[in-house]
């Protein structure tokens, strides 16, 4: 391999986080701290602290090669990603770039609702870099990729979602840079259309054009990409052929994980209020969490130092997501009314939530840890995707789905209860 | 690897990704580069903006036609707001349009950063071109509005002499104000959104604060020159002095006209400053 196509060295980003950059934030809240802010002394703030989201990168991509950068939400991927598309600056450190670029951190960028497809098209287009002229040569290509011909003189906000992603993805499909940044922009959309642009991005990689890749699919990894980077808390950790870094993800028990536990505390997240020491999926009828039955209860574990004493109450809350990022519900141990009444002493807690059979849609179901105090809101411990299982239909007909085989909608899947009544017709 | 990476890596210059720090130039070359992106920003917020509307563009006309319609009947029926031999009606308008044209072009670009969050944490671009196409959209408005003040000049038989052509370089002293101004509360607004609560109400107080329903003429003499320092004041009365005729107010021209390019300057500058953390704060 001759030229570089991205080198970077010793790139760092940093963040504040707290106030605005919470996650977690409330609207209350911020008005809170924002009204204190003016009272206060000094302009540090306890609540603020630097977040180093990337520390010392370095790599370098030869021109032609696809890489796949791989790690756990909130290792760093995208901002890394955002730092060499020039969305945001580092912190520190410089990156080089050899050639013209093209980002697709997102489907459907600049999309406006009240425009029709075709407007859409041509916007997107621009936004991401092409040229009129271009468009309009590629535009009938674009159209059928994205399957919605019928429908290109429709305003986009009468599209379905897949519609919509369908035609986000075709635009920049169609992007024909030297070096493309693909976010996790391959989990959206029906498993066909998945599929296809899938086909669509290794086409990309095989006409010689450099593309850097996150995701969180190792089956894409595998196949798209010809060398890996695995990164953790903003560290490279492994760079090298896609099958050994990804071996060395998943055996790290960065990716796949049921059960994290921390045996040291100084190196578990926390504060001096709380201290994660593991969180866990137990399903109850002993399954591999690997398979959770749909028709079964699952229990999400929570283990934590407590050094918090009276009336600072920490409290457990665990929200649940799906392997698209929708967040399917939070929930919180003060529904546990008995224990949120009372006194804390400094111990081990364990906090024990139980979801409970046919409740959850089949997939995978990722589960962020948090523990927290109230008034104000103060995050003590918090583990972005801390652990991940998978749920199963087995088609045992006696599910949501019933003998239903197909694809069924919806993130979460109750179980309810209905109550169907008939007359007969009077003849 | 390929011939035409190889070809095309040796022909570009490597792109530098490093932080950056303290004040930069205007970037004007990049902002060439995408003028093809800026016209398609400007053509997205005229589809957009009368979509789903009864009266569409008509609102264009309306909205100053509306104003001219309220500010006659109440300050127009005080002694000594406009010139005398001027109508109040035309008088008023005269100074109602370009006025729209700055009010409405100020509040777009201060907005238009906000506005464009989504884009803005995804993909690069200039990001001057969100304020510049914000005002620039306003233009086809401005066109409109112009339009009708000519039938109201016919209406009072009113015919400009060459002087007329002056409010091509009028238009562009507004422009250039409301670009000043946006573009500094466009970047300021990625940080306070107090900028939203703000704007509106600027706006009502610059427009009492501008001769547009009253003459420059009730300023005291001594006043004027620093009345002038609001380049809405020369502008307009530069406006009035076109269309409707009257003595040439060259000073204020001039001292609002200064008073333009520093602040269209100095926000430019704030802007290139603030824009590399507008990604993380917006």
């Amino acid at each position: 391999m001759g030229d570089v196509a991205v080198a970077a060295s010793g790139l760092a980003k940093k963040y504040r986080i707290g106030l605005r950059r919470d996650p977690y934030g409330r609207l209350s809240e911020t008005l809170w701290n924002g009204m204190t802010a003016l009272f206060r002394r000094n302009r540090h703030d306890p609540q603020v602290s630097d977040f180093w989201a990337l520390r010392d990168v370095a790599f370098e991509v030869p021109a032609g090669s696809a890489v796949g950068v791989i790690g756990r939400n909130g290792a760093g991927k995208s901002t890394l990603l955002k730092i060499l598309s020039r969305i945001t600056e580092p912190t520190l450190g410089r990156a080089e770039i050899h050639g013209r670029v093209g980002s697709l951190l997102e489907v459907g960028t600049g999309f406006h609702p009240e425009l029709t497809g075709r407007e859409n098209v041509y916007l997107s287009g621009a936004i991401l870099g092409m040229r009129r002229t271009e468009i309009q040569r590629k535009f009938g290509e674009i159209v059928s990729f994205a399957g919605v011909d019928g429908f290109i003189d429709t305003p986009v906000k009468r599209y379905s979602s897949g519609m919509k992603v369908r035609l986000g993805f075709a635009v920049a499909a169609f992007l024909e840079p030297e070096i493309l940044f693909v976010d996790e922009v391959l989990a959206v959309g029906d498993a066909e259309f998945q599929r296809k642009s899938l086909g669509k991005m290794s086409e990309i990689g095989q006409r010689g054009r450099t593309v850097m890749f996150v995701s969180h699919s190792m089956p894409a990894i595998l196949r798209l990409c010809n060398r890996a980077i695995l990164l953790d808390r903003g560290r490279v950790i492994a760079d090298g052929s896609t099958a050994a870094v990804v071996r060395t993800y998943l055996e790290s028990g960065l990716g796949r994980t049921s059960e994290r536990v921390w045996e040291d505390p100084t190196d578990a997240p926390g504060d001096h209020v709380a201290r994660l020491r593991a969180v866990r999926i137990l399903p109850r009828d002993g399954s591999p969490p690997e398979e959770v039955d749909i028709r079964q209860p699952v229990d999400v574990q929570v283990e934590y130092w407590n050094h918090a004493e009276g009336l600072l109450r920490p409290s457990v809350n665990l929200h649940f997501f799906n392997d698209e990022g929708v967040c399917l519900f939070v929930t919180n141990d003060w529904n546990d009314r008995g224990w949120w009444g009372r006194p804390r002493r400094p111990g081990l807690v364990t906090a024990t939530c139980r979801i409970p059979g046919n409740f959850l849609a089949e997939g995978r179901i990722i589960v962020t840890a948090v523990v927290s105090t109230y008034n104000p809101t103060m995050v003590h411990a918090m583990e972005h995707d801390a652990v991940a299982f998978n749920v199963v239909d087995r088609s045992t007909g006696d599910a949501v789905r019933g003998e239903y085989a197909h694809d069924w909608p919806g993130v979460v899947r109750p179980m309810l209860e209905w109550s169907v009544e008939y007359a007969p017709s009077p003849s | 690897m390929t011939e035409s990476a190889e070809a095309v890596a040796k022909r570009i210059p490597p792109l530098v990704i490093e932080p950056r720090h303290g004040w930069r130039d205007l970037g004007l070359a990049e902002l060439w580069e995408y003028r093809e992106l800026f016209f398609f920003f400007v053509w997205r917020d005229l589809k957009v903006r009368y979509k789903q509307t009864f009266f569409g563009a008509s609102w264009a006309i309306l909205q100053p036609v509306l104003l001219m319609a309220i500010f006659s009947v109440s300050v127009g029926r005080l002694p000594g707001v406009s010139p005398a031999g001027v109508p109040y009606p035309l008088f008023v308008l005269a100074g109602l349009v370009p006025w729209t044209l700055f009010a409405q072009s100020l509040a777009g670009a201060s907005n238009s950063l906000v506005a464009e969050e989504a884009i803005i944490t995804k993909v690069y671009f200039p990001r001057l071109l969100l304020p510049f196409a914000a005002v620039a959209s306003f233009v086809l408005d401005f066109g409109l509005a112009l339009a009708v003040l000519g039938v109201m000049m016919v209406i009072y038989g009113v015919t400009p002499g060459l002087s007329m052509l002056a409010i091509v370089p009028l238009t562009m002293l507004i422009l250039t104000t409301a670009i000043g101004v946006g573009t500094f509360l466009a970047a300021v607004n990625v940080r306070y959104r107090d900028v939203r609560y703000v704007v509106p109400f600027l706006i009502q107080a610059w427009l009492f604060a501008s001769p547009v329903i009253y003459t420059s003429g009730l300023i005291p003499e001594e006043w004027r020159t620093l009345f002038a320092l609001n380049p809405i004041t020369g502008a307009v009365e530069g406006f009035r002095w076109a269309l409707l005729g009257g003595d040439r107010p060259s000073m204020l021209i001039l001292v609002s006209a200064a008073a333009a390019l520093v602040m269209l300057v100095t926000a430019l500058l704030y802007f290139r400053r603030t824009e590399r953390t507008f990604a993380d704060i917006i």
